[in-house]
């Protein structure tokens, strides 16, 4: 009976492939066949019947999904960060200001403003940098490529990368195989153990997310860099300007626009550092971004201690 | 013409050129130490350092052979996760598109009332963060929809299953993909629109023969996009697949192969590359298009 239950709890690998298989191929046939069913009978009712069947068939299932799936959760949210814990009561901003007073969320709250700041901020310099030299590259294909590729790479596979390179060996006599640990002995400092010592594990996480969003920010920049006419370049060089003030004062003003979008779509790219954190440190709650939901998670196990 | 190649030459500076060839050689040299570690044998890796490798080579593929093909009493192979994580990104990456599509054909050439709202609330989702909306969303699929005592949506027992993050996945690309589609769409010459309606063409024949081929390059672009997201993710696939090993992406699995101490380098590397090898491939295979799709994205937005 017990040697039965076990074998059953361990399927193999493609006793649990064939079934997901089945549905797999299943979902993907029925979809197909349901648009291609109703293109073909919309398409054949009469014209006065399509003059709102068109809505049905083309707007309403984007737009449901997405009342369902991000409208109505966003709300119910919200409305629920002004109720009390059963959710049975109006308590009005007591959840804001009760978070505001526990100091780990405040530490969540400082942690999450140094990300949302430090990580665009360098990660756009560093690509504005990097896209006004490849720009004067003969051949800036591979340069680009290579930076460019962490953009590719998973934040889990990221994380295990850096973890990697930032892995520490406490015990002094054996080799180290952690590219940080290596490089400071060779200068003479005993590694520290990188990822446990605050504030320097902050730092390091944060240079990961740099590695990550610099590709990104410089192939950007580097586009609209590449739609600054030669003109102005050239009138700014016959006036006189130098190469530095030349950056400064043209190029930098032309796109302007594209490094403030650069700038925003990396800060809300930085929200989404869950998946380092929790892959590099376990899921230590200092770095998660929160919200009104979580806080009220937070309040209930703290209520329950 | 002369001035802007003496403009040129001047610009061409090789430090600055130098400096760049340093910075990407800096940028690839993590990646490229867990590559170099992922085929030594494990005693080496523990041992020494990888770039120890290029003065004492030893290969191996023993780690891959390990990692992908031999499971435990509680851990399957990873062969088993990168299944799950190409049945998870394929229907993932079709339905949003398809939907998307529609939706910005209607926003695009439909002519109706509040187009412009609808267009713009779409829009404006693109920036609500997904932990918002998990736990309700979670909610609705172990418990259906019940608002004021009416049920608009049953339980419908897919917790566990695949269906729930596709939907998930689905619904959080919506928002972007419609967005920069119909950017792509509204570009279409009215007049082609037009002539297919005096021909007689009804708005569904319009789109699979006139809209649909024309947007080829467009669904190409923003494909790429939702692939690498929907494969690199592990948030939606860790809270949707309910912490069920048979639906789980090979990102949960690895995540987990770090957290646990059993596993040690010579395994996470090798996974952790396995992982990585699917975008990689795409990303240099279709990189101009990937290119095409970010700037859409960001620079006409």
């Amino acid at each position: 009976m017990i040697n039965t239950a076990f074998v059953a709890a361990r399927k193999t690998p493609w006793e649990v492939i064939f079934p997901n298989l089945i549905l797999l191929i299943v979902s993907l046939v029925a979809f197909a066949a349901i648009v291609y069913l109703v293109f073909l009978l919309a398409s054949r009712v009469n014209v006065r019947v399509q003059e709102w069947l068109k809505y049905a068939v083309f707007l309403a299932p984007a737009v449901l999904l997405l009342l369902v799936g991000l409208v109505y959760p966003t709300l119910r949210t919200l409305v629920m960060s002004f109720m009390n814990a059963d959710s049975t009561e109006f308590v009005g901003l007591d959840n804001y200001v009760w978070s505001f007073t526990i100091p780990e969320i405040l530490i969540v709250l400082r942690n999450t403003a140094i990300w949302v700041l430090v990580v665009p901020i360098l990660s756009t310099l560093l690509g504005l940098a990097i896209a006004y030299m490849t720009d004067r590259m003969k051949r800036p294909g591979i340069v680009k490529s290579l930076i460019f590729l962490p953009m590719a790479i998973s934040f889990v596979g990221a994380g295990v990368i850096w973890k990697f390179v930032y892995s520490f060996q406490p015990n002094l006599d054996k080799p180290d195989i952690g590219l940080f640990s290596a490089l400071s002995k060779a200068i003479g400092v005993n590694p520290p153990n990188w990822l446990l010592e605050a504030p320097m594990n902050t730092l390091l996480l944060i240079l990961v997310m740099i590695w990550i969003q610099t590709g990104f920010c410089m192939v950007v920049i580097s586009a609209a860099m590449k739609n600054v006419p030669d003109e102005v370049v050239e009138a700014a060089m016959l006036d006189g300007a130098g190469n530095w003030k030349r950056f400064l004062r043209v190029t930098i003003p032309m796109i302007r626009s594209t490094v403030i979008v650069v700038l925003t779509t990396t800060a809300i790219g930085t929200l989404k550092v869950f998946d380092i954190v929790r892959t590099m440190t376990g899921g230590l709650l200092c770095v998660l971004p929160i919200i009104a939901y979580n806080i009220r998670q937070l309040r209930r196990e703290r209520t329950e201690r | 013409m002369a001035i802007n190649k003496k403009a040129k030459d001047i610009f061409a500076s090789p430090v600055a050129s130098a400096i760049a060839v340093i910075i990407a050689i800096l940028w690839t040299i993590p990646t490229f130490g867990l590559l170099v570690s992922s085929i030594r044998p494990e005693q080496d890796i523990n041992q020494s350092g990888w770039w120890t490798f290029f003065t004492n080579p030893s290969f191996t593929l023993d780690n891959y052979s390990q990692v992908l093909f031999q499971g435990s009493s509680t851990n399957p192979p990873l062969f088993q996760f990168f299944f799950n994580s190409f049945a998870l990104t394929l229907p993932a990456v079709i339905f949003p598109i398809t939907l998307a599509l529609f939706a910005a054909y209607a926003l695009a050439w439909f002519d109706f009332r509040g187009k412009d709202t609808i267009f713009f609330i779409i829009f404006g989702l693109q920036v609500v963060p997904l932990q918002l909306t998990l736990i309700p969303l979670l909610q609705l699929f172990s418990k259906g929809l019940v608002i004021g005592g009416v049920t608009l949506i049953p339980d419908l027992g897919i917790t566990g299953t695949f269906i729930p993050i596709w939907i998930a996945h689905t619904i959080f690309g919506l928002p972007l993909a419609v967005f920069l589609l119909h950017n792509f769409l509204s570009q279409i010459p009215r007049e082609l629109i037009e002539a297919g309606r005096v021909d007689g063409a009804n708005w569904f024949t319009l789109f699979s023969k006139i809209v649909l081929p024309l947007s080829v390059p467009a669904i190409a672009s923003f494909s790429i996009f939702q692939f690498l997201w929907v494969w690199n993710d592990l948030l939606v696939g860790l809270t949707f697949g309910g912490g069920v090993k048979q639906v789980a992406p090979m990102t949960v699995r690895i995540a987990e192969m770090v957290g646990s101490r059993g596993s040690g380098w010579e395994l996470l590397t090798a996974g952790a590359f396995v992982s990585m090898i699917v975008p990689l491939i795409v990303f240099f295979a279709l990189q101009r298009y990937f290119v095409r799709g970010l700037l859409a994205g960001s620079v006409k937005g």
